[in-house]
């Protein structure tokens, strides 16, 4: 009797866990998918390799924090501000630099861009310093929020909800909108694009910022699990590349699957096997990469 | 990219091949309080060639040469604080051929791929060389590095003095057997090759050049060069931590290189003088400006100087000799 309690006892506490890994996966997941999505669009479309794209997820971060604390601003609003500045931000850098390395080496748009996170660390330690950024939730998106006898993070609960509705429109844009058919043409083939009388220098642009804004969004979304420090561009890199190799380059789908498979994976590992660190991401993708190596999703060349 | 080193390329040494030595010499006897960094500039000039062999001859991109590098500098110090190997050309020898293992091993893997993957995968093996380093503490010493790395006098002669003369000596005597080494390799048929595949790896492979082979020898070479140069780098600072694993001394010796110049054989030698020398006066009164300031170089350099400095000196030898003639 006694021994069936505890075995009862037991499996409660691995299943609330599993619910519990498996949420907070999906969290992160989303979260991954909502910053990773732009660079897979953007590299897939023009060919650049943009290693700087964690810099606008941190900007966005950076955006939300000083919103909040600073300016007032209600949290909404904050988000929207993060998207829209980031977007217009990243219009400025394209139209400077990114415009005049297409279709240059790739060793040339790989040291353009980590030139970029260099210079965007430095000018985020100058202004807010070392440490990370604490985020002020607003008191509606605090507590829990029970479901099926369980309990779940509010904040998380509406994150999962807010990227889906944003990944929802996302799509919709893609796939029925003449824009959303327009980009995939210029990603199936450019030049033909193009040639049909597409402009793919403004479509460029365009998606550009708005792979951007989302990357911005993302990270201010994002900001209380991966937190906003002057390292973020280098430390988090490696995941946004994960993502988008791993899910295949000029696909929606593909990083969609990878950002949940990593945010699933990463939260397990870090909550039964700590003492491995992110390790097995590693392996995992070193070993996806040789099976597939154009991705689970990807166009095969 | 460069006119200068190729099989058509006159293989005598000019007398500005000199400059170098003659710099080093000098600085040994005019800057002894500078020796410890000097013997820094040394390794990272060790290291940066073994990268210029892969990225400025052979094309290879990658963002984890460090993976290399810090391996050699861990066996090296694992072999002295942990197990009691103190002579330093065993540390040396072990750490080449550790590192060039992994080279062998990896470069199998990261040459059959092209582009984005083959960028990811070389960033993901150096993250996974940095996360094994961070949590295997009983072996590394983790965050907090490995420290009580004690160095054999060299040939059992030449003790490691707290000046550094003898590191100095001791990293100037290697680098110069590994310039000599790819001096003669550049401008051989290997090098040659090299070039080629950089340059149309589809016309190399259409007359039958070995390509994977030719790129898999280079890679494992520059590992083996890296990783000696990771033990140089234990064996003069006597620790090792985890700074030299990862992406940002990855990219730290990419700016170096970049600096300097690709593919010019020297770019690898001007790059760490200028930006260690550089670093050691700026980066510890304005660390925020210094990050700022290589991060506006590399994206200057991309832009505008596409040869690095040696590119830019060779231009205006070229316009002041076309205006002399």
């Amino acid at each position: 009797m006694c021994g069936e309690l505890a075995f009862v006892f037991y499996m409660e506490a691995f299943l609330s866990s599993l619910v519990s890994v498996a949420f907070h996966g999906v969290a992160y997941g989303m979260i991954l998918y909502v910053i990773s999505v732009g660079l897979s669009v953007t590299m897939g479309l023009m060919g650049f390799t943009n290693l700087a794209h964690g810099v606008f997820a941190m900007a966005g971060g950076y955006v939300l924090v000083t919103a909040l604390s600073q300016w007032d601003v209600p949290f909404p609003l904050a988000l929207l501000l993060a998207f829209v500045l980031v977007a217009l931000a990243s219009v400025v850098l394209e139209r400077l630099l990114y415009s005049r390395l297409y279709g240059a080496v790739e060793l040339e748009q790989v040291l353009l861009t980590i030139g970029l996170i260099f210079m965007s660390v430095a000018v985020a330690r100058l202004i807010f310093g070392t440490l990370q950024q604490p985020v002020v939730l607003p008191e509606y998106l605090k507590g829990q929020f029970s479901l099926l006898g369980r309990d779940f993070p509010a904040y998380r609960v509406f994150l999962i909800l807010f990227s889906a509705s944003i990944i929802a429109t996302l799509w919709f844009g893609v796939e029925r909108t003449i824009w959303g058919a327009k980009v995939r043409a210029a990603v199936d083939n450019r030049a033909m694009a193009q040639s049909i009388g597409i402009n793919t220098r403004r479509l460029f642009a365009i998606t550009f910022a708005v792979g951007s804004g989302l990357a911005g969004l993302g990270g201010a979304l994002g900001a209380e699990i991966v937190a906003i420090q002057p390292t973020y561009p280098f430390e988090q890199l490696v995941y946004f590349l994960i993502v988008v190799s791993v899910g295949g380059l000029g696909s929606l789908r593909g990083p969609f699957v990878a950002a949940l498979l990593i945010g699933i994976t990463d939260t397990a590992c870090k909550y039964w096997l700590p003492q491995f660190g992110a390790f097995f991401i590693y392996i995992a993708t070193i070993g996806l990469l040789l099976w597939r190596p154009s991705g689970l999703f990807g166009k095969r060349t | 990219m460069s006119e200068h080193v190729g099989y058509n390329a006159n293989p005598r040494l000019r007398w500005t091949e000199s400059l170098p030595w003659l710099v080093a010499g000098l600085a040994f006897f005019l800057l002894p309080e500078y020796l410890s960094l000097g013997a820094r500039i040394l390794t990272f000039i060790l290291f940066a060639l073994s990268l210029d062999l892969i990225i400025g001859y052979a094309g290879i991109i990658t963002l984890g040469h460090a993976a290399f590098f810090g391996l050699g500098a861990y066996v090296t110090g694992i072999m002295s604080a942990k197990l009691g190997f103190h002579d330093p050309i065993v540390q040396l020898l072990t750490s080449g051929v550790v590192a060039g293992l992994l080279g062998l091993a990896t470069g199998a893997i990261i040459l059959r791929m092209h582009g984005l993957t083959q960028l990811m995968l070389t960033l993901a093996i150096a993250a996974l060389c940095l996360e094994v380093a961070n949590k295997a503490t009983p072996i590394t010493g983790g965050a907090d590095g490995l420290s009580g790395v004690v160095i054999a006098p060299i040939f059992g002669l030449f003790a490691f003095d707290m000046f550094g003369k003898t590191a100095y000596l001791w990293c100037l005597f290697l680098l110069f057997i590994a310039w000599w080494l790819v001096r003669r390799l550049i401008y051989a048929p290997f090098g040659v090759s090299l070039t080629g595949i950089r340059e149309n790896s589809l016309r190399m492979h259409a007359i039958g050049a070995p390509v994977d082979a030719r790129l898999r020898k280079v890679y494992t070479l520059s590992a083996v060069m890296a990783g000696m140069a990771g033990a140089l780098l234990t064996q003069t600072n006597q620790f090792v931590g985890l700074n030299v694993l990862g992406f940002e001394p990855s990219g730290e010796l990419l700016v170096m290189l970049i600096l300097g110049g690709v593919g010019r054989l020297y770019g690898a030698f001007v790059g760490p003088l200028v930006f260690l020398v550089a670093q050691d006066f700026l980066a510890k009164k304005f660390p925020e400006y210094w990050y700022f300031g290589i991060g506006l170089m590399l994206v200057l350099v991309v832009l505008f100087a596409r040869g690095g400095i040696l590119g830019l000196i060779d231009g205006w030898v070229a316009r002041f000799k076309g205006k002399t003639t």
